[in-house]
């Protein structure tokens, strides 16, 4: 699948048509931090012209855990005989104490997995311990943690369970359409959310708020062409779902991965740092399997910390503020002492402004 | 030793510096390293010191896992004090190894390990000359641990400095990039994964020999990229020389196994360390001797251009993007972790 | 978010499939791509196929944009 790769000369042709066809001003979020890191690392936002805005949104699940979850989480860690497996995005999020990579150097007992299954297998080789896996991500990843868990159930493993922080895109994009601070004119919508989902679920963009959503491929040639789409659409006041990852997004998605969603979990409220509760938008274990669920096997009583003050990451994740408008960029926040969530994850909006110098480009702006 | 199976394993009283450390001092280091300075067995090594300037440098190694392909843990312990020194333009001529071993190592591996220092010392012409073994008690250190020192002699009149750089100067690295520490990753627990990429861990004494004699006083400085990889050792060049450096993703040589795997863990191979590779500055007029020399040399067969010191833009490290964009590459920040998302 | 890549299936047993991943080796779970056959590609996310790739979707957009990057070239 390398000849993705081999296609400099389409990406700058396509730039060249985006040059000639965009003369009116188009905000653009990417909802996908993955997208966010690819338009860093290729330079695009200097390529564009000069009208087209390109706005990181809420589009990664380590940004947008909140610091109370993850106080949570520190306190289960800090408990005798918990092995708390996770991805290792997770490792340097801080709550509003310490982060996981602090916990481990303390003493507690963290393990950087690459798969779910990764964790059942520890499980299995520590029969006399808690095998916690911490559950973030959105409906991509949700799939791969059912599926554990199914296995989990049929295996009989009785110390894995499942602490699920789990996010869903559709409910938090419709809340910031309702915002109304929010000026997005159009999405470039997760390609790898939407592999899982298909195009459907998120037909009430261009139904009821008239922007146009397009469905994108990770390669910068891809990105390019679902601008050159939504700018047509825009200009022709067409707004549609379309599929321009056609190689890897099928309208129905998959639904396999959607029907293992559904068995195991169901939508709950959750809390989506900087933009506050959504209703919804979230993901529990069901009733069924509370057993597996180690929010209910291991409740904790513990007083939340108090959130940082100045972290305008909120605002960065609405596309309300460019990350070095906040006070803190550069300054107090950085990749190696991060302290709101966009600057921990690799793909968060800050640390990929700050890594691949888009505030440079962002100032050009 | 004796006979009931104790020498299988290391125990404490081997670094109790009783018979046993004797022993093992005779039957393992001696045995391997053996040369007339290191025979004195004197608490010192005496050394002639010969005309010049001499280079002195110290690293530890801890790499886990201790074996890996390509390399393990003695042969990385002596290339890479190694090459410290050639990176400095010193030819390298001692070593002294200091041993930690974990309570209940595996005589066998320390024998393999042992093996390994010997026949890389051996292919980079240095002699270890001193060195001690301490064993502490299991779980007080993880198997073991290796420090060594280089001495090395630098010729009179040969000046090797990232304060030489000069707008128009080129970048030059000796092969692809990343795959010891990719070869590493593989390895690591819950990542597993299959790669036909082994570490480059070799001593570059051969190489930088050859780089100096083709370049001459062209060559500013060099620096062989380890931890923290190609960014972060450019990322130093650039603040030491307060020079601005440009490379170009299009000419970074990068083993395909090496980008995939890094697309699937979500890392940049421009941060994956490297145990075998050079980077050189050296004046425009003298890179393509420069770099015929390099290629001349198996461990420099995939040397090529990669970029070019600029006057603008001092103390920062630019990338020019195959799109033709540029964007600033920073040093690593922590540990490279496997994302997900 | 949501890294993903694509893979091709070289070994199917059971739910566990070994994939080549640009001459790197690993296997994965294809629990949620039961229609997954041995040469296709698939779509890896946190050790999981996601999605089998259409591989002749693929190959259009590819030929696609080799004949705009000729007339680009032609122009």
């Amino acid at each position: 699948m390398s000849h993705y790769k081999d296609n400099k000369g389409y990406a700058r042709y396509l730039l060249d048509l985006i040059h000639k066809e965009a003369d009116l001003p188009l905000t653009i979020m990417e909802v996908c931090g993955t997208h966010t890191v690819a338009i860093a690392r290729s330079g695009l936002r200097e390529l564009l012209p000069k009208c087209i805005r390109l706005l990181s949104g809420p589009g990664c699940p380590v940004c947008v855990t909140d610091d109370l979850d993850l106080d949570l989480v520190m306190a289960l860690v800090r408990e005798k005989g918990i092995i708390l497996a996770t991805f290792g995005d997770m490792m340097r999020v801080p709550g509003t104490q310490s982060s996981l990579l602090q916990e481990k150097s303390r003493g507690a007992d963290v393990r950087v997995v690459y798969s779910p299954a990764d964790a059942l297998t520890l499980a299995a080789e520590n029969p006399d311990s808690e095998v916690v896996f911490l559950g973030v991500g959105f409906e991509t990843t949700v799939p791969t943690v059912a599926v554990t868990l199914e296995q989990a159930i049929r295996q009989g493993l009785k110390n894995f369970s499942v602490y699920s922080l789990h996010k869903l895109l559709p409910p938090v994009m419709k809340a910031l359409l309702e915002d109304p601070d929010v000026k997005i004119d159009a999405f470039i919508n997760p390609g790898h959310v939407c592999t899982i989902l298909g195009s459907e679920p998120f037909r009430f963009i261009p139904e009821e708020y008239g922007k146009p959503c397009i469905v994108t491929g990770f390669e910068a040639a891809d990105i390019l062409e679902a601008v050159l789409i939504m700018l047509r659409q825009h200009k022709e006041n067409r707004p549609a779902v379309e599929i321009q990852y056609r190689r890897a997004v099928r309208p129905e998605g998959n639904p396999v991965a959607v029907s293992f969603i559904e068995k195991y979990f169901e939508p709950a409220t959750a809390r989506w740092r900087g933009i506050g509760e959504v209703p919804d938008s979230g993901l529990a274990l069901r009733e069924e399997y509370a057993v597996y669920d180690a929010q209910r096997r291991f409740p904790l009583s513990i007083t939340p910390g108090k959130r940082r003050k100045n972290c305008s990451c909120g605002e960065v994740l609405k596309g309300l503020k460019l990350p070095y408008e906040c006070a803190l960029f550069g300054k107090v926040c950085t990749p190696v002492k991060p302290v709101g969530p966009c600057m921990v994850s690799t793909e968060g909006s800050c640390a990929a402004y700050y890594r691949y110098g888009a505030q440079k480009a962002g100032v050009a702006h | 030793m004796t006979k009931t199976g104790q020498d299988d394993v290391i125990l404490l009283g081997h670094g109790s510096g009783g018979t046993l450390t004797n022993q093992l001092v005779k039957t393992v280091f001696q045995d391997a390293f053996g040369n007339p300075i290191l025979n004195e067995m004197l608490d010192a090594a005496v050394l002639d010191v010969p005309k010049g300037r001499i280079a002195f440098t110290t690293d530890s190694f801890v790499v886990d896992p201790i074996f890996f392909p390509g390399g393990d843990i003695g042969k990385i312990a002596v290339c890479g004090t190694v090459n410290d020194l050639a990176v400095s333009g010193a030819e390298p001529l001692y070593l002294s190894a200091g041993f930690i071993i974990e309570e209940g190592f595996p005589l066998g591996d320390l024998r393999r390990i042992v093996h390994s220092m010997k026949e890389a010392a051996g292919t980079a012409g240095v002699r270890v000359v001193t060195g001690d073994t301490k064993v502490v008690g299991r779980g007080s250190a993880d198997k073991i641990f290796i420090s060594t020192t280089g001495v090395g002699l630098i010729p009179e009149g040969r000046q090797l400095s990232p304060r030489r750089m000069q707008p128009g100067d080129a970048v030059i690295v000796s092969g692809s990039l990343g795959e010891h520490g990719l070869a590493i990753l593989a390895q690591r627990e819950g990542l597993s994964f299959t790669t036909p990429v082994v570490s480059d861990c070799a001593p570059l004494q051969r190489l930088t020999r050859a780089i100096l004699e083709a370049g001459g006083e062209g060559v500013r400085c060099m620096r062989d990229p380890t931890r923290g990889g190609l960014a972060t050792t450019l990322n130093e060049l650039a603040a030491q020389s307060g020079q601005g450096i440009l490379v170009h993703e299009e000419l970074l040589p990068l083993r395909r196994e090496v980008v995939r795997a890094c697309e699937m863990l979500g890392i940049d191979p421009i941060y994956l360390a490297n145990e075998g590779r050079v980077i050189v500055v050296a004046a425009h007029d003298v890179a393509d001797r420069v770099l015929e020399a390099m290629r001349g040399l198996p461990e420099g067969t995939g040397a090529v251009l990669i970029g070019e010191v600029i006057p603008d833009n001092p103390g920062l490290v630019l990338l020019e993007t195959e799109l033709g964009a540029t964007r600033i590459i920073t040093m690593l920040e922590g540990e490279p972790l496997p994302r997900i998302c | 978010m949501c890294l993903a890549i694509p893979a091709k299936i070289m070994k199917i047993n059971g739910m566990i499939a070994e994939v080549d991943i640009g001459g790197n080796t690993k296997e994965i779970n294809i629990t949620l791509t039961p229609e997954a056959k041995i040469g296709d590609y698939v779509l890896v996310h946190a050790g999981f196929a996601i999605q089998v790739i259409d591989e002749k979707a693929a190959e259009e957009i590819f030929e696609a944009w080799e004949v705009a990057y000729e007339s680009l070239q032609r122009q």
